[in-house]
């Protein structure tokens, strides 16, 4: 299958964007259903993050994932890979046929990221409240090397409950990484249930403030507010931006919305069927070639 | 002449930093007593104190080894074995990243500072970690040397340091390398194993026996993973009789790693010194290592022991 969003095609960035974006739920979908289990919720949520950035704001080349003065990205919240593995793909990382083998022995698409498996992760995550620490870490070479890369660190909202995140807020800031944007994904739902019950984080936004960051709110849905907030991060300077992205968990399915039972739960076909057929709606040129159902068989 | 090997870290940390502009140097906020201010003196833009926050430490220094940097990651042997424990084995030895974690106050070397801050399973932990090189060194020339080393190997790599200071008993010209044992002396009665600090306390037991009349082989174990099982097994083969010594618990440590090898290859009686499997406390490096049975006396017996079971 060639990659049926095509980024060269004439279109404006929204509208591109919020292709990409439901080309990326499909692929999480269906990889997951395939896989048997994986992290639907925390998937769907940040795709469109992972659409605006891997699509239109960062510097990068799939053909040299190496590259030294590539923008970097790493998705700390581990267990939304198949936003991750789907971006990759579509972006040309792989073949999207390699997005079957999600979960599978001998796979380059381990169950949390393995960047020694598979081209274009910049680092390996999925124990959670590290990645914005070795963000730091980069962006400090960036500095250091005076490069003018970009570091990007997806949170998620539960991770923020671990100590080292907030090591991390205070280090940034004594380093003033502008060039270091961390987006939260704050979709308000946890493992266990709503982060206002398991372990309250408002006021969220006056917390980084008071770590020195530069700190803007938006809709995460939203492709506009997501590229206005990008753009106001690189234009801050001499400090860390944060963007608390309020998203749904399980944005774009209807029965996963809302609903931490999809944090980290497998569909049955009937749930698959349904999701598909939600996911598929209306005549978005995204489509082409997902009308049909993988072939699996995995059936519960 | 007696030296801290944390010092003489620090003083070939500033050496590397001249020849390697991608050395970089983090530490925890103790800087001044493991010598990496030495480097932050000489590169200030190149050291980041993160202050007592050794998990973000440890973090960035994965971060910063994909940029094609070589971090020193500094703090002291508990924190950094224990505290950022699954810093260093899901985002610097699972990823097979470059990051040097140098440590001091390994063992009881942090005498009187008692056992929140002796580290006695370090050794352990890291052993269990795939991917780790792990190198204790046994005197300040040793320590310049593996550290060189440890600088140009690709991957990650626990060195451990002393807080105390220790003599020096290698020559500079003397030939090291990692993960070779460095046979110091030879002898065909038995052969005492030894690692970082402890090797001065074998060399010295060695002395004594001599003067009754037994003649030890003394190896310096510095690299303890990957171990050299030549040289363990070559040595149990000529003195059928063996005793490891370490600054750390029985329990995975350098008697662990050499009775694996001895189990499976060349069962011999054997005899391991170490703390036995008990915390520590407060007191003077000596009065420690005197009271938990780590010390020449201790080692005198215990080859002298399997000397007897050997038959």
């Amino acid at each position: 299958m060639t990659n049926p969003c095509n980024i060269s095609e004439n279109k404006d960035t929204v509208t591109l964007s919020k292709d990409i974006a439901r080309g990326l739920r499909i692929e999480i979908i269906k990889m997951i259903y395939r896989a048997g289990s994986g992290h639907p919720g925390g998937s769907l949520s940040c795709a469109d993050i992972i659409a605006v950035l891997y699509f239109h704001e960062m510097r990068i080349d799939p053909k040299e994932p190496g590259w030294q003065d590539r923008d970097r990205f790493i998705l700390s919240k581990g267990h939304a890979c198949p936003a991750w593995y789907s971006a990759l793909a579509l972006r040309g990382y792989f073949p999207i046929e390699a997005l079957s083998k999600l979960r599978k022995l001998n796979s380059p698409l381990q169950g949390h990221p393995d960047m020694r498996k598979l081209p274009g992760l910049d680092m390996t995550t999925g124990s959670l409240g590290n990645g914005l620490s070795i963000g730091i870490g980069m962006a400090i070479c960036g500095k250091v090397d005076e490069k003018d890369y970009r570091v990007y660190v997806i949170l998620g909202c539960g991770e923020l409950d671990e100590g080292m995140i907030w090591e991390a807020a205070m280090c940034a800031h004594k380093y003033k990484l502008d060039n270091l944007t961390a987006i939260v994904d704050y979709n308000g739902l946890q493992l266990d249930g709503k982060t206002e019950d398991i372990m309250p984080l408002e006021p969220l936004g006056d917390k980084w403030k008071a770590f020195g960051w530069n700190t803007i709110e938006i809709d995460g849905h939203n492709i506009k507010d997501i590229l206005t907030a990008i753009d106001k991060a690189k234009s801050a300077r001499g400090c860390p931006t944060v963007i608390i992205a309020h998203t749904v968990k399980g944005k774009g399915v209807s029965f996963m919305e809302n609903n931490p039972d999809w944090h980290g739960k497998p569909l049955t076909k009937a749930e698959y069927e349904q999701a598909m057929k939600e996911l598929t709606l209306g005549d978005c040129p995204c489509l082409k070639g997902y009308n049909e159902y993988p072939d699996t068989k995995i059936i519960r | 002449m007696n030296i801290p090997t944390r010092k003489s870290f620090g003083e070939v940390l500033v050496e590397l930093g001249e020849e390697n502009p991608q050395v970089l140097v983090l530490d925890a906020d103790i800087s001044k007593s493991t010598y990496t201010s030495l480097f932050a003196n000489r590169f200030p833009k190149r050291f980041f104190n993160v202050g007592c926050a050794e998990q973000n430490e440890m973090a960035m220094a994965a971060g910063m080894s994909t940029c094609g940097k070589i971090p020193f990651v500094s703090t002291y042997a508990v924190f950094a074995s224990m505290r950022a424990c699954e810093q260093i084995r899901t985002f610097v030895a699972y990823p097979r990243l470059n990051v040097k974690i140098a440590v001091s106050h390994g063992g009881v070397t942090p005498g009187s500072d008692g056992v929140t801050h002796q580290a006695t399973e370090d050794l352990g932990i890291m052993r269990t970690i795939p991917n780790m090189t792990i190198i204790m060194p046994a005197d300040a020339v040793s320590t310049k040397k593996l550290v060189r080393q440890a600088a140009t190997r690709t991957g990650p790599v626990y060195l451990r340091f002393t807080r105390d200071p220790v003599p020096v008993i290698y020559e500079d010209t003397v030939k090291l390398e990692i993960g070779k044992a460095n046979i110091i002396r030879e002898g065909t009665d038995a052969t005492i194993i030894a690692i970082g600090d402890m090797v001065t306390k074998a060399i010295e037991a060695s002395n004594r026996l001599t003067e009754k009349g037994i003649n030890v082989t003394v190896i310096d174990m510095h690299t303890l993973k990957p171990i050299d099982e030549k040289s363990i097994i070559d040595s149990a083969k000529k003195t059928r009789a063996l005793v490891t010594v370490e600054d750390h618990n029985i329990i995975n440590g350098l008697g662990s790693a050499v009775s694996e090898v001895l189990i499976e290859n060349e069962p011999v009686p054997m005899r391991r010194i170490g703390l036995r499997d008990t915390f520590a406390e407060s007191g003077t490096y000596e009065e420690l290592l005197t009271k938990y049975h780590l010390n020449v006396q201790d080692i005198i017996l215990a080859v002298k022991d399997v000397i007897r079971r050997k038959k």
